[in-house]
Formats: structure tokens, C-alpha cells, sequence
């Protein structure tokens, strides 16, 4: 049965609907209502902080967890009531984990090949993930990153139409993450949707179809990455400062800079002014750290970026995102 | 759209399939695992030429004809019970069950294939252990039904047990009291030698899974008898320790 046959018959209902979504533990609320949609044949980036509800949401997506209140469809089902169903035609990239600690790696991907009706050649995945030399090593001796590609490899095998891939890159090297863009590309091309989860801004601007940015389990913002940047000033003025702001200095910045600009905290030391970027704002940020006696480290022009608009929306503090890449 | 490397083609394996690739995986990892083997094999060996040794030099009442039954109850115990425990315990830290369970793989499947992987082990055990018998000189009057009961529901009571433990400690903790639970059952419990040889705690012994199954393997082996109240105690352990795993145990 060729492509093109199977996946012109699956009806055109949006790849994952979650529709108003509360997941509680305890007393703490990791999602609040969140409601999102994610469209086949795209690549869609759900960001969001530490704890702002993205894992929760995939693995209600996954049927590890019911909604306590709300719905998830993925590709039209229930996952918990049509799980028998729905599972063979998701694949999962959990963040870690996943494998006998004793099995070989190439082993462990065969494995989960028979599990499925008309697996991908896994020597194909061994070969574009480089994952040659892990062959015959058991699982507990490989490296982190090489655990990473062949957990991606896991979800890729049974060749699903929609996979779930939970920070696919984190603690990649460079080349091996180009690597990984490009098998993800190639999956888009190809007809799979891809929901995945990121900390890494560059990743979604560049892979992205659309994004959505979640925080305090809700969605704040959603849209293609030119939509989201496009959406508030373009132009972005960083300052770094050598000691350590006062907590009163984001506001009192803004209003000396007067109405049209933003000043959000990205740490204990920068702020990003977001507003137009001409000389009197320029002139007004020098004559600030003039009268607040602050010596100036750096000051650095630029475009308003997803990871701007990121801290914007999810309260500017960059002690919650890891590995933001500048 | 043309078909590329990863044009979409999901399906699940048929479910035999994907029970007997889980079953064969279990089965390799286990007795890959020098530790597993040492419990599946080694052990039970040195315990079988040891004790006949041993009871010879001493000049005990039981030979080889006893001990080799009360091995092969051991060797169930031990794969079913401590190995089981021990994999599963792992497999649940290592979000091994985490992942099949986004696999077309259902609990059901994942279930039979680990029963399945047990069986297999077992028949391995069986053979090397009965082998080390022969060469020692025993002379079964075997009951072939009686032995499949003996093992099948022997291996159920002791699986549901191992379970049980794996679902409800940590990883660590449950290699401990797997290790631990097998020592004392394999000195107090009746499994190597009979229940007569326990005196006035030979009534408490019986009970146990452990002495039940000791027992049921030397009446199917020894007297080429089906031991009913044995397999019946075991049947009772397999029934309460499934319904109590089936409240305690999480994947994850």
C-alpha cells in the first residue's frame, strides 16, 4: 500500500485537538484550560517554561493520563477509550529513558519494529541518526545524546503519522542537532505531523510551522514564528549591566522611555527594552544608567526574536527556561 | 504527496507476533543478565550436587530421588518469583514499561509475553538441572501432568507475588526483598526438602507457596501422583496475589 493511498484516506480533522484541558496533582494546577490545535503535516513547537504544563498535555495526548476535565482527540480518537486503535499510528520520543538497561541498541530498535505492521528498515533510522556504532553496545553504555537519537529512532520506526517528540535535541552537539532538523524536515516532507516540545527558541524558529507558547498551563500566544515576532516592535535594545539592577529599575526605565516601549527583566543583570529602536530611545537608556549611576556592559541592538517574544509572554524570567540559546 | 523514507504506514503487528517478540526479548535479557543466570542455573546446580553430597556424607534419609524434584521447585521459584521481580522492578525505573506502552503492545500482550519468557527460561532450567540428576543417579516416577500443574500454577502463585513486589517498591528495594524473600523461602520454606523434614512446622510450611510447591513437584516426580491440595494451595496464591497486583500495581 503506497503513501499517497493511505493518507489520502484519513478524514481532515485537525492531528491533536485539546479543547479546554484541566490536569491537576494534588492542590497544584498543571494545566488551567489549555486549548490548542495542531494541524497535519506541520511541525508544530509547543513552548512554554519549566513547568508550565507542556509534558503533562503530551502524555494526556500519549493516553498515559485522562483529562480531569476538558477533551484531547489525537487524529480523531479518545486516547485512552480508542487507545487499541490509536497507538500503533502515534510514535512517543520520551525525554529519557525507555530501554532494557541491558539491551543492545540496534536490538532494542528491532524490537519495537516487530511490534508494528510495515515497520521502516531499522538500519535505514541506524544509518541517518548515526547510530552505526552503537550497534552491539547495551543501552546503559551509550552517551546521553546517542540514547537521545535512538528514542527518536523508537518513535520513528513503526512509521506513524503523528509523533510526539519531548525536547528531541536537548543536550545534542551542533552537527548531531542539524542532524536531527533536517530527519524532521525530511518527516514533514513526507506527510508525518510532528508535535514537539523545545526550550530551544532557535529550534522553533527554524522548524516550526507554527508555535504555540504555553505558561501556567495555559496557551498564551500561538502562530507561525514571523506572526509572533511580527506581532508587537520589531526592534529590541539589550542592556547588561556589571551590578546587579535594583528591583524598581524596570519600571522606572519605562517611564523614562515613555509610552511605546517595553522593558521586561531577563535577569538579575539585562533588560530588554522592546520598542522603536532610533537614537533618542537609545539616548534615553544612557541618560538613565547616567542618573542610576549603572555602569553599562554591554548594550546591543537587535530584532525582536521568538525567545523575545517568549520571555514577553511568560513573565521575563529567564531562571525558569534552560538552555535559551542567544 | 509521493512516498518517501517516512511516508506514514502505521499498523500494529499481529498480536502472536508482538507476544512472542516480547516474550523471546524477556527471555534473552534474562539469561544474558549473569546475575539471572546465576539464580536460574548456577544456584539450583550447586544446591542439587551439594545437597546429595552432602546428605550422603551425613548419611540423610533423602537422596537424589528428593532432591532433584525440590530443585526444579526452587529453579520455578526462583525465575517466577525472583528474577521476575528483579526485571520488572528495573524496567519500570528504566521507563522500559513507560515506552511499550505507547507501542502497539497492550498490558495484556506485555503480560503473556513475560509468562511466556518465564515458560521458556523454565523448560532451559528443567533440562540442565534434570540432566545434572540423571548424571547423579536419579530414577523419577514421573507424572507428566502432575509436573506441568506443579510448574504452570507454581509459576502463576510465585509470578503474581513477584509482581506484586516489583509494583509496589522501588527498584532498589524490591531487588533486596526479591533476594531476601528467595534466601528465607529457600531455607525455611520446604521448596529443597520436604515438609516431613520440618517437624510440627511442617503444617504452617505446607502452606506456604513455597512448600506447595515443593510438595506438588516431589508427588508428580517421586510418586508419579497429581499432589490436588498442593496445586490447590497454589491456585489460592495465585488468585490473591494477582488480585492484590491488580490494585497495586503502576506501570511507571
Amino acid at each position: 500500500m503506497g503513501a499517497a493511498s493511505y493518507t489520502s484516506r484519513v478524514p481532515d480533522s485537525p492531528a491533536v485537538l485539546v479543547d479546554g484541558l484541566v490536569m491537576r496533582y494534588g492542590a497544584k494546577v498543571a494545566v488551567a484550560g489549555l486549548s490548542l490545535a495542531v494541524e497535519r503535516h506541520t511541525i508544530t513547537a509547543v513552548l512554554g517554561p519549566n513547568g508550565a504544563g507542556k509534558t503533562t498535555t503530551l502524555e494526556t495526548c500519549e493516553g498515559y493520563r485522562a483529562p480531569q476535565q476538558g477533551s484531547v482527540r489525537v487524529l480523531g480518537l479518545d486516547p485512552i477509550r480508542d487507545r487499541k486503535a490509536l497507538l500503533p499510528r502515534i510514535g512517543v520520543m520520551l525525554q529519557s529513558g525507555g530501554a532494557w538497561s541491558g539491551v543492545r541498541a540496534v536490538e532494542m530498535l528491532r524490537h519495537v519494529a516487530r511490534l508494528h505492521a510495515h515497520p521502516l528498515d531499522p538500519t535505514v533510522l541506524v544509518d541517518r541518526l548515526g547510530l552505526e556504532d552503537c550497534g552491539r553496545t547495551p543501552y546503559r553504555r551509550l552517551s546521553g545524546g546517542q540514547q537521545q537519537r535512538l528514542g527518536l529512532a523508537m518513535a520513528l520506526v513503526g512509521r506513524p503519522e503523528l509523533v510526539f517528540v519531548d525536547e528531541p535535541t536537548a543536550g545534542l552537539d551542533p552537527a548531531v542537532r542539524r542532524t536531527v532538523w533536517e530527519l524532521l524536515d525530511e518527516l514533514r516532507t513526507d506527510g508525518v505531523t510532528v508535535v514537539l516540545t523545545t526550550h530551544y527558541m532557535e529550534e522553533a524558529e527554524r522548524l516550526a510551522d507554527r508555535v504555540h507558547i504555553v505558561d501556567k498551563g495555559v496557551l498564551v500566544a500561538s502562530g507561525t514564528p514571523l506572526e509572533l515576532t511580527r506581532g508587537g516592535p520589531r526592534a529590541t535594545i539589550r542592556l547588561v549591566v556589571t551590578e546587579p539592577f535594583p528591583p524598581t529599575a524596570p519600571e522606572s526605565l519605562r517611564l523614562a522611555l515613555g509610552d511605546g516601549t517595553q522593558v521586561t527583566q531577563l535577569d538579575a543583570v539585562s533588560l530588554l527594552v522592546t520598542g522603536p529602536a532610533d537614537p533618542s530611545t537609545l539616548a534615553t537608556v544612557s541618560r538613565w544608567c547616567e542618573d542610576n549611576s549603572v555602569l553599562p556592559e554591554s548594550l546591543t541592538l537587535g530584532q525582536r526574536n521568538l525567545e523575545d517574544v517568549f520571555l514577553e509572554l511568560t513573565g521575563g524570567s529567564s531562571s525558569t527556561v534552560e538552555g535559551v540559546v542567544e | 504527496m509521493t512516498a518517501g523514507t517516512f511516508s506514514p504506514a502505521p499498523g500494529a503487528a499481529p498480536f502472536l507476533r508482538q507476544v512472542t517478540t516480547q516474550a523471546s526479548m524477556e527471555a534473552r535479557l534474562m539469561l544474558r543478565n549473569g546475575e539471572q543466570l546465576l539464580l536460574a542455573v548456577v544456584i539450583p546446580v550447586i544446591v542439587l550436587i551439594g545437597g546429595v553430597r552432602g546428605a550422603d556424607r551425613v548419611n540423610l534419609s533423602y537422596g537424589v530421588d528428593t532432591f532433584t524434584p525440590g530443585v526444579l521447585a526452587l529453579a520455578v521459584m526462583s525465575t517466577s518469583f525472583t528474577s521476575l521481580a528483579i526485571a520488572t522492578g528495573f524496567e519500570r525505573r528504566y521507563g522500559v514499561i513507560k515506552r511499550l506502552g505507547t507501542s502497539p503492545l497492550s498490558r495484556t500482550g506485555l503480560l503473556l509475553g513475560k509468562v511466556l519468557a518465564l515458560l521458556l527460561v523454565e523448560v532451559l532450567q528443567v533440562a540442565v538441572i534434570s540432566a545434572v540428576g540423571f548424571a547423579l543417579g536419579w530414577e523419577p516416577h514421573a507424572d507428566v501432568l502432575g509436573l506441568l500443574l506443579a510448574v504452570v500454577l507454581g509459576t502463576a502463585a510465585f509470578a503474581s507475588l513477584g509482581l506484586l513486589v516489583a509494583g509496589s517498591l522501588r527498584a532498589e528495594a524490591t531487588l533486596a526483598a526479591a533476594n531476601l524473600i528467595y534466601l528465607l523461602l529457600l531455607a525455611g520454606g520446604a521448596v529443597v526438602l520436604p515438609v516431613s523434614a520440618y517437624g510440627s512446622f511442617g503444617d504452617v510450611v505446607s502452606y506456604l507457596p513455597s512448600g506447595a510447591l515443593g510438595e506438588a513437584m516431589r508427588a508428580a516426580l517421586s510418586d508419579a501422583a497429581i499432589a490436588g491440595r498442593d496445586l490447590l494451595v497454589l491456585a489460592a496464591w495465585a488468585v490473591i496475589g494477582a488480585a492484590a497486583t491488580a490494585r497495586t500495581f503502576t506501570w511507571e
